[in-house]
C-alpha cells in the first residue's frame, strides 16, 4: 500500500499489454544437445511415418471416410476407440510420472510447441543473426536489408508450416496421392483447408505466439504444481552458493570480497525463452529447457568455478543440504514406484490387448418388428441381422451356429465370406422345432451365436466369437 | 416458419444475443484501465502476513482475439440464423442442406445406376455387386416388415418364396414397390351362411393343401366352397388377376390353423403395404425389384456370398 499521508498515486494503465518481444540468446551445452536429439527423433518420426509402405498401402494411416484405422499390420475399427483410450492412459501416466520425477520434461523437451519454436527459431538465427544483431535489426528503419531478411525468414516459417500441414494431412489422406493431388493443383477442398489450417496453426504458434503459448494458454503449466513433489529434480539457483551476486575479477578471493558464486552477468535471462530470472526461484513460465543451466555452466567454467550454480536439484536437497547422491535416490520413492507400476501395467496390458486380439468382430442386431414367427409345421424362427467385420486385410470365411435351446439350428449358408478389412451384413434366422419351443416356454431365452473362423489353411490357427442375443417364443 | 407460438419472443432472442455482444465489448472497454494500487504489481492488500493478489495485465494479443470473437459472431449471425427468426442472408436451414447432401450423393451414384438402369433384370440378378447394393437396400428399406431374411411374418409376405400374388414379374415387383398394394378380401362369413358353415368350409379349404383339417367337416363345406371360388377359382388356385392367393399350397400369410381361416372368411382381409416410391429413385427400385426376385430364384444369383 502506499504509505499514508503521501499524495496517493492516481496512475491510470492499460490492462491489455503488447507483449514484449523475447530475444533469446542462442545456447550449446549438454542439454541443448538434448533438446535438439529430441526435435530430431519427435520430427522424423512425424515427417517419416506417413511416407513408409506396408502391404501395398501406407503403413500408418487413418482413413476416416472408410472408418478404417491402419497401424503397420493392425486394421482398427472405430469400435477399436478403447485402445486409443488405453494409450491416453499410458500417455497421462507417463506424464505423471516423468513429471513427478524431473519436472517439465514434456514442455522442455518433447512438447510440439516447444520443438517447433526451436525450429523456427533456429530459422530465424540463420537469417536474422543472433541476439544483439536481431535486436539492432528491429530497431533499425525499414530498408532493403530489413526486408529481405524479415520477408526471407517469413518466407521459411511459411513453408516449413505448409510442409507441417501437409505432413499432417498425409496421415488421414495417403500422402503420396496427396503429393501428386498438389503438385496437379487439384487438391480436393477438405484437403486445402486443413493442409492451411494446420500451416497457419505452426506458423502462428511457433513463429508468432512462441512463449506466449506456455504462458498464457497451455493448462500444463498451471497444474505443474500438482505434480511437483519436494522431491522433483527442478532447475533451481542456488541462492546460498551464488549470493551475494556481483561482478569481479577472476581472482578476486571470495571470502574476502563478501561474494558469492553468482557474477550477475545476466546470462540466463538471456537465454529464457520465456523471459524469466530463474534466479528468482521457481516460476510457472519455466518451461524446463534447462538453457540458463547450460550458459551458466559455461560461465562457471570460465571464472573456473564448479558447475551448476543453476542446476536440475530438489526443494528438499536444497533445505537439507542433501548430496547429489542422496538426491537422486529419492528418486524411488511411493509416488514414482506407484506411477511406475501402474504404468509397466497398462502398457503390458494394452500390448497384451492388441497382440491377443480376435481379428474379427460381431454385432448382433435382432429384427425388432417381426420378433417372432410361426411357420408351417409349428417351427418358431425369429430373425437377425450379423454384422461380421473382418480386421485382417486378406479375405476370410466363418461359420455361423447357434445354441441355447434343444433343436436351435441356424439358417444361412454353411460359410460366409468377408473381404479384407471389409464389413458385411448377414441375415440369419434361427429356428426352434414346436417340441422344444414348446418346452422353452413363451418369452425371451437367451442364445448364443458361435462364430467361427474358418482356418485359411489346414491346420492354421483359427479364432471364435461367441455373441449373446434372445430366442423369442410367441405367445 | 416460427418456432415459438408468440414471435414476441423471437425478438427477445434477437435483443438479448445484441445486447451480449455489444456487452461483451462494453467490459472489455470498461475493464480496460486500472488504477495501480501498489508498486510491486499486486492488489496492495495482504493477507495471512504473506499472501499478496497479483494484477498482471493481459496480453494484447488475447485481447483482439476476443475481438475477432465477437466480430465473427456478427458476421456469422449476419449469414445464418440465430437472431430469433431472421433467416440469414444465405438462408441457410438444415433441410436444405440435407436435400443438397442428398443431390450430391445422388450424383456421385449416378455413374454406378447408369450401368444398371441398361441392364435387363437376368442380368442385374447374375450381377454380384449390383446384388449387393440391392441387399443393402433391401436391409434399409424392406426388412423392417419382410424381415432381415425376406422371410416375411404373419401379415407380412415371404418374399423369399416363388409364390406371387400378382404374376411375379421385374415390372410387378416394382410397380408393387412404389406405389405399395392393398390386399383385399371381403368378408364372405354371410354368403357362406351360419358360423356352422363357415367351419366347415374353412376345413375344406384345409383339406386343400393337404393340412391337418377334420375330415368329415372339410365334407359338409365343399359344397359351400363355390362362394369362394368366384375370387379363388374353381380349384382353389388362386387368381392372379385380383391377387387372390392360391389355397391349395401351404404359404399361410395370415396365420395357419382352421382358427386363421375362420378369422379370414367372417373378417375378410385388409392388408396394406405402403407406397415406397417416394423414399427410393427409379433406378434404386429397378435394382431392389432384381434383388427380391433373386431371392427366390437361387439358381440365377451369381456367388454374391
Amino acid at each position: 500500500m502506499p504509505p499514508a499521508g503521501e499524495d496517493v498515486r492516481e496512475e491510470i494503465v492499460s490492462l491489455y499489454v503488447k507483449q514484449k518481444k523475447i530475444y533469446a540468446r542462442a545456447v550449446s551445452g549438454w542439454f541443448a544437445r538434448w533438446r535438439w536429439a529430441t526435435v530430431w527423433a519427435t520430427q522424423l518420426v512425424f515427417y517419416g511415418l506417413p511416407w513408409l509402405e506396408w502391404n501395398q498401402r501406407q503403413a500408418v494411416l487413418f482413413d476416416l471416410a472408410a472408418r478404417r484405422f491402419y497401424v503397420f499390420g493392425v486394421v482398427l475399427y472405430p469400435q477399436d476407440f478403447i485402445y486409443l483410450t488405453g494409450l491416453l492412459i499410458v500417455a497421462a501416466y507417463s506424464l505423471f510420472l516423468f513429471t513427478a520425477v524431473a519436472g517439465r520434461l514434456w514442455c522442455g523437451y518433447a512438447c510440439p510447441q516447444t520443438v517447433y519454436t526451436e525450429i523456427f527459431m533456429w530459422i530465424e538465427r540463420r537469417l536474422e543473426g543472433d541476439r544483439a544483431r536481431r535486436m539492432k535489426l528491429d530497431a533499425a528503419p525499414w530498408g532493403a536489408s530489413k526486408v529481405l531478411r524479415k520477408g526471407g525468414k517469413h518466407a521459411v516459417w511459411i513453408a516449413v508450416a505448409l510442409w507441417t500441414g501437409f505432413t499432417f494431412v498425409g496421415y488421414f489422406t495417403p500422402i503420396r496421392e496427396l503429393g501428386a493431388s498438389v503438385l496437379g493443383l487439384g487438391l480436393g477442398p477438405w484437403e486445402t483447408f486443413w493442409t492451411l489450417f494446420y500451416g497457419f496453426a505452426t506458423y502462428g504458434n511457433a513463429g508468432w505466439m512462441r512463449e506466449q503459448v506456455c504462458k498464457y494458454m497451455c493448462p500444463y503449466a498451471r497444474f505443474q504444481s500438482a505434480m511437483f513433489d519436494r522431491d522433483t529434480l527442478i532447475i533451481t539457483y542456488d541462492a546460498g552458493r551464488g549470493e551475494p551476486r556481483g561482478t569481479r575479477g577472476r581472482k578476486t578471493d571470495l571470502k574476502a570480497a563478501g561474494l558469492g558464486h553468482c557474477i550477475d552477468c545476466g546470462l540466463c535471462v538471456q537465454v529464457c525463452p520465456t523471459g524469466i530470472d530463474i534466479r528468482k526461484g521457481l516460476q510457472y513460465e519455466c518451461i524446463g529447457c534447462a538453457a540458463c543451466i547450460d550458459v551458466c555452466d559455461g560461465v562457471m567454467d570460465k571464472m573456473q568455478y564448479p558447475r551448476g550454480l543453476v542446476r536440475y536439484d530438489t526443494l528438499n536437497g536444497l533445505r537439507q543440504h542433501l548430496s547429489r547422491g542422496q538426491a537422486l535416490r529419492r528418486i524411488l520413492r511411493p509416488r514414482v514406484l506407484i506411477y511406475s507400476s501402474i504404468l509397466v501395467l497398462i502398457v503390458a496390458a494394452l500390448f497384451a490387448a492388441i497382440a491377443l486380439r480376435t481379428p474379427f468382430k460381431v454385432d448382433v442386431v435382432r429384427d425388432r418388428g417381426a420378433l417372432a414367427r410361426q411357420v408351417e409345421d409349428g417351427y418358431v424362427e425369429n430373425v437377425y441381422r450379423l454384422q461380421l467385420m473382418n480386421a485382417t486385410e486378406v479375405s476370410q470365411r466363418y461359420r455361423i451356429t447357434a445354441r441355447g435351446i434343444d433343436g436351435l439350428a441356424a439358417d444361412v449358408a454353411a460359410a460366409v465370406e468377408v473381404g479384407g478389412a471389409q464389413a458385411r451384413w448377414v441375415p440369419v434366422a434361427l429356428r426352434v422345432p414346436p417340441g422344444p419351443a414348446a418346452v422353452a416356454g413363451p418369452g425371451s431365452h437367451r442364445v448364443e451365436f458361435v462364430i467361427e473362423q474358418l482356418p485359411p489353411a489346414p491346420g492354421a490357427a483359427t479364432h471364435q466369437l461367441v455373441e449373446k442375443s434372445t430366442f423369442l417364443v410367441p405367445r | 416458419m416460427s418456432d415459438f407460438v408468440s414471435s414476441g419472443w423471437a425478438l427477445f432472442v434477437a435483443v438479448t444475443t445484441v445486447l451480449s455482444l455489444v456487452a461483451c465489448i462494453a467490459l472489455l472497454v470498461i475493464a480496460s484501465r486500472r488504477r495501480v494500487m501498489a508498486d510491486d504489481n499486486t492488489t496492495g492488500h495482504v493477507w495471512d502476513a504473506d499472501l499478496r493478489e497479483l494484477n498482471n495485465p493481459l496480453p494484447r494479443w488475447w485481447m483482439w482475439l476476443f475481438v475477432a470473437t465477437v466480430v465473427f459472431s456478427a458476421v456469422y449471425l449476419a449469414f445464418y440464423p440465430g437472431l430469433g427468426s431472421n433467416a440469414g442472408s444465405l438462408k441457410w436451414t438444415s433441410q436444405g442442406q440435407f436435400e443438397s447432401e442428398q443431390a450430391r450423393a445422388l450424383e456421385r451414384m449416378e455413374s454406378v445406376y447408369a450401368k444398371y438402369r441398361a441392364m435387363t433384370p437376368e442380368q442385374l440378378m447374375a450381377d454380384g455387386s449390383a446384388m449387393a447394393i440391392g441387399q443393402r437396400l433391401y436391409l434399409n428399406q424392406c426388412s423392417q416388415c419382410h424381415g432381415s431374411d425376406a422371410r416375411g411374418s404373419k401379415g407380412f409376405p415371404n418374399l423369399a418364396d416363388a409364390d406371387w400374388l400378382g404374376d411375379g414379374t421385374h415390372e410387378y415387383v416394382a410397380k408393387v414397390i412404389k406405389e405399395g398394394r392393398n390386399g383385399v378380401m371381403p368378408p364372405m362369413a354371410a354368403a357362406v351362411g351360419t358360423s356352422e358353415d363357415v367351419r366347415n368350409v374353412a376345413n375344406y379349404v384345409l383339406s386343400l393343401s393337404g393340412s391337418p383339417h377334420n375330415a368329415a367337416a372339410a365334407q359338409l363345406g365343399k359344397p359351400r366352397f363355390g362362394t369362394c371360388a368366384a375370387c379363388h377359382g374353381l380349384d382353389g388356385k388362386g387368381n392372379k388377376a385380383i391377387g387372390a392367393p392360391n389355397l391349395t399350397d401351404r404359404i399361410w400369410l395370415h396365420g395357419w390353423g382352421e382358427q386363421a381361416v375362420v378369422n379370414a372368411i367372417t373378417n375378410g382381409i385388409n392388408n396394406a403395404m405402403p407406397a415406397q416410391g417416394r423414399l427410393l429413385t427409379p433406378d434404386q427400385v429397378q435394382v431392389l425389384s432384381a434383388y427380391v426376385l433373386s431371392l427366390s430364384r437361387p439358381t440365377a444369383v451369381a456367388a454374391a456370398k
